[in-house]
């Protein structure tokens, strides 16, 4: 017989954390979300202006948030793969969409690469300093007649004698104008299709390498973007990333474990939106009462809650098999899509609960929208991830 | 086939309007966006070729044509390449001059509507605050009667035109009681008392939307537009225009994108060979043909209906509804096919998204049209 002790309630409130995640992530989270809301967060309108400041590394290198799950060997925290997903989830808290990927193309694109792959002496030279924020990465695989299609990648490395000569141009390279060195996908054999390709680490102070053009875009305005020209640059052989030959897979390999994080930073984008919108339409009203009591509205918040809650769990379970050595390529794929997917659907829906102030620069809410738009396009199109999924299964 | 409501007459001036517009506007349509300002010079060209008094009497100095004739430039005002610059121009001949026009007296008519039709004029219709959007009964702008006229004080917001308006079609409460009843119109000079400052938005970056504030305005006796504490009912008057030229305006752009993304996809090549010819590229682009195409259909019947004088407003509020959603949503995938290309700031497919954007909030939202489509359909 059902009694008042025995019915349970629903626990709205419930905090308790995620089973990927430990005690330690949590106080991670905490210390992450403190530096972001005190240091970060602030500047985050100014920032749009004028690109954030290299100093944003720097200072991330001191508080050691730049090696979270790099080898304590060259200067990281040596932690699991799941205080990257923490540090994803949490740099969204600064409302710059362009500042938190400015980091994650440090830490989670250029990073793994040269860790993976590189010698000894690259790792000293690259990877150290970086984990301190006194040397920034890039990566360079788009071009102007090859974005989703790598195999028409152009940039031509050739052999002379000991060294190389690079030609070709890349370009939505993010961190391109203030990087000190790039990883850079090029073409060593063009007859030799996907085995035709190989990753140099090029200084980007290298003579012939040209910092074209920052680019101007529809988000993600304090990310410097560049269009980077690559004109007779000369590089020794040491300079090679890897095996000669086998860039492309370098590439792709790596390509999995950020399409995760940025996923991961999608949901806590979308999350932070549904939020703030949350909070406005409890206090703004029309026709006498909360928007938020209108039935539309509160259905709408209904379904971006569950866009969120499903994308989040894909996530994290991800995640969880990616951490255990698994290479769920599907799944990542799958996650990817969905979450960016959803994170523009939730901005969108936002954008529209705000009205005629969602349209306005003043609220952030378009700014959630216009930085979010760039997921869908970013590290693999939604075609590109759907390609993926369909191929996955033998079609 | 000229799709009707339209014929060979209206056709003729589609094509010079079009010359007209990609000639002498379309060139400056980045420069315009970037400066976050088009030139009040556009008015002073357009009036030169008749095009700011389509629908006007000729005694008016107007060109004594019809909607249709108006409806012919509106859809042809994509063209620009700038939405901003489109809404500038739509303010002025769709919601500011129309009250003027069907409620002004000859003095009114003479004062404020010949100067707009010469583009001497710039006007603006002040309606929306910050706290009362949709929700036109929460008006708190208030005029207080004094000797020879009224005092305004209150705050009007998202006005289009906003900074450079010569005049505003201003919404007040003349009485103390709420709901749409006591809400009057008067037309508002610029001057003593009457500060703007410019709005950054989502999209529409050529245009001076603007926070509006009046403090202790003087408006004289004879600025009062149509009845006193009838207001509401020069609003309603015009909602059906308004919202049809948003609709018409829609259906150029969604064409526009659709040809240019189409042609993008026939030239550009992945994977060996053009992304036309991927499959799922193919139909996209087919979807977005259909959905330009029902737009088109939908608008088109509303306007039939409008300009053969029935009340069509089930009609002109699903084809406001259908086109501006649908709109935004051709636009966003027209900026995917586009890929990172599309994401750039020089690129037209991200500012047709952005200008697209404000479609379904502008004008009545969405969940105001469903609201009035609930009423028609009793439920």
């Amino acid at each position: 017989m059902a009694t008042a002790e025995s019915v349970l309630k629903p626990d709205h409130q419930s905090k308790r954390k995620h089973f990927i995640f430990t005690d330690e992530h949590e106080q991670l989270r905490e210390s992450i979300r403190n530096f972001v809301t005190k240091e970060l967060t602030p500047h985050a309108e100014e920032w749009e202006e004028t690109t954030f400041p290299d100093s944003v590394f720097r200072r991330m290198g001191e508080l050691d948030l730049l090696g979270l799950d790099k080898p304590e060997a060259y200067g990281g925290q040596g932690g699991d793969y799941f205080t990257s997903l923490v540090l994803g989830e949490e740099m969204t808290g600064a409302n710059s969409g362009g500042l938190a990927m400015g980091v994650a193309v440090h830490t989670d694109m250029a990073m793994p690469p040269i860790l993976a792959f590189g010698s000894e002496e690259q790792k000293q030279e690259w990877v150290v300093p970086a984990i301190k924020g006194e040397k920034i990465l890039c990566i360079g695989i788009t071009e102007p007649d090859a974005g989703s299609d790598v195999a028409g990648i152009k940039t031509r490395a050739v052999k002379d004698g000991d060294d190389y000569v690079i030609n070709g141009s890349k370009t939505y390279i993010t961190n391109g104008h203030r990087a000190d060195v790039i990883v850079l996908v090029t073409k060593t054999d063009p007859d030799a299709g996907y085995g035709g390709f190989t990753l140099f680490l090029v200084p980007m102070d290298a003579p012939g390498v040209i910092r074209e053009k920052k680019l101007e875009k529809l988000g993600m305005h304090a990310s410097d973007t560049a269009l980077l020209a690559f004109q007779d640059v000369r590089v020794p052989a040491t300079a090679v990333l890897g095996e000669v030959g086998k860039g492309f897979y370098h590439i792709m390999w790596e390509l999995q474990g950020e399409r995760l994080i940025g996923a991961a930073g999608s949901v806590a984008g979308a999350q932070k939106c549904f939020n703030r919108t949350l909070d406005y339409a409890k206090e703004r009203k029309a026709f006498g009462r909360e928007i938020g009591k209108f039935q539309v509205i509160r259905h709408k918040f209904a379904e971006m809650a569950t866009k969120i809650e499903s994308a989040r769990q894909m996530v994290y379970v991800t995640a969880w098999r990616f951490a255990n050595g698994e290479y769920p390529v599907r799944e990542i794929s799958m996650a990817k899509l969905h979450a960016s997917r959803i994170a523009v659907e939730v901005a969108d829906e936002c954008i529209q609960i705000h009205g005629g102030a969602g349209y306005m620069k003043e609220y952030g809410v378009e700014r959630a929208w216009r930085d979010s738009r760039l997921n869908r396009i970013g590290a693999g199109t939604d075609e590109i991830m759907l390609d993926v999924i369909g191929r996955s299964y033998g079609l | 086939m000229i799709q009707p409501p339209f014929t060979e007459e209206h056709e003729e001036l589609r094509e010079s309007v079009r010359g007209f517009l990609e000639r002498e506007f379309a060139p400056h349509s980045q420069q315009w966006e970037a400066e976050r300002w088009f030139p009040d010079e556009v008015f002073g060209k357009l009036a030169v070729q008749g095009l700011l008094g389509l629908k006007y009497p000729t005694e008016l100095g107007g060109q004594g044509g019809d909607y249709l004739h108006e409806a012919v430039l509106v859809e042809e005002l994509s063209r620009i390449g700038s939405g901003g610059t489109a809404a500038g121009i739509g303010a002025h001949i769709n919601i500011a001059t129309p009250p003027i026009w069907k409620f002004g007296t000859d003095e009114h008519k003479q004062q404020y509507l010949v100067p707009a039709i010469r583009g001497e004029k710039i006007g603006a219709l002040a309606i929306t605050e910050p706290d009362a959007g949709s929700d036109v009964a929460a008006l708190r702008t208030k005029a207080e009667r004094v000797d020879g006229g009224w005092v305004v004080n209150g705050e009007k917001t998202y006005i289009t035109n906003g900074v450079r308006a010569h005049f505003m079609v201003t919404a007040v409460k003349t009485t103390q009681e709420g709901g749409h009843h006591g809400i009057s119109f008067f037309i508002i000079d610029r001057g003593e008392g009457v500060s703007s400052s410019k709005l950054e938005k989502l999209g529409w970056h050529a245009s001076d939307t603007a926070t509006i504030s009046f403090e202790n305005v003087f408006v004289p006796e004879e600025n009062l537009l149509g009845e006193l504490h009838e207001g509401f009912k020069l609003i309603m008057a015009n909602f059906q225009w308004e919202r049809l030229a948003m609709a018409l305006g829609t259906v150029g752009a969604m064409q526009l994108a659709y040809e240019r993304t189409a042609e993008y996809a026939r030239e550009r090549s992945t994977f060996g060979r053009p992304l036309s010819k991927h499959q799922v590229i193919k139909h996209k682009l087919a979807d977005l043909a259909t959905s330009a195409y029902t737009a088109r259909c939908v608008t088109y019947d509303a306007l039939r209906r409008f300009v053969a004088g029935e009340e069509p407003i089930m009609q002109v509020t699903m084809a406001k509804l259908m086109t501006q959603r649908a709109s935004f949503e051709l636009m966003d995938e027209c900026l995917q096919i586009h890929g990172g290309m599309g994401y750039m700031g020089e690129h037209w497919a991200q500012r047709a998204a952005r200008d697209a954007r404000l479609g379904p909030i502008g004008g009545g939202s969405d969940e105001i049209m469903r609201e009035i489509l609930g009423r028609l359909l009793d439920l």
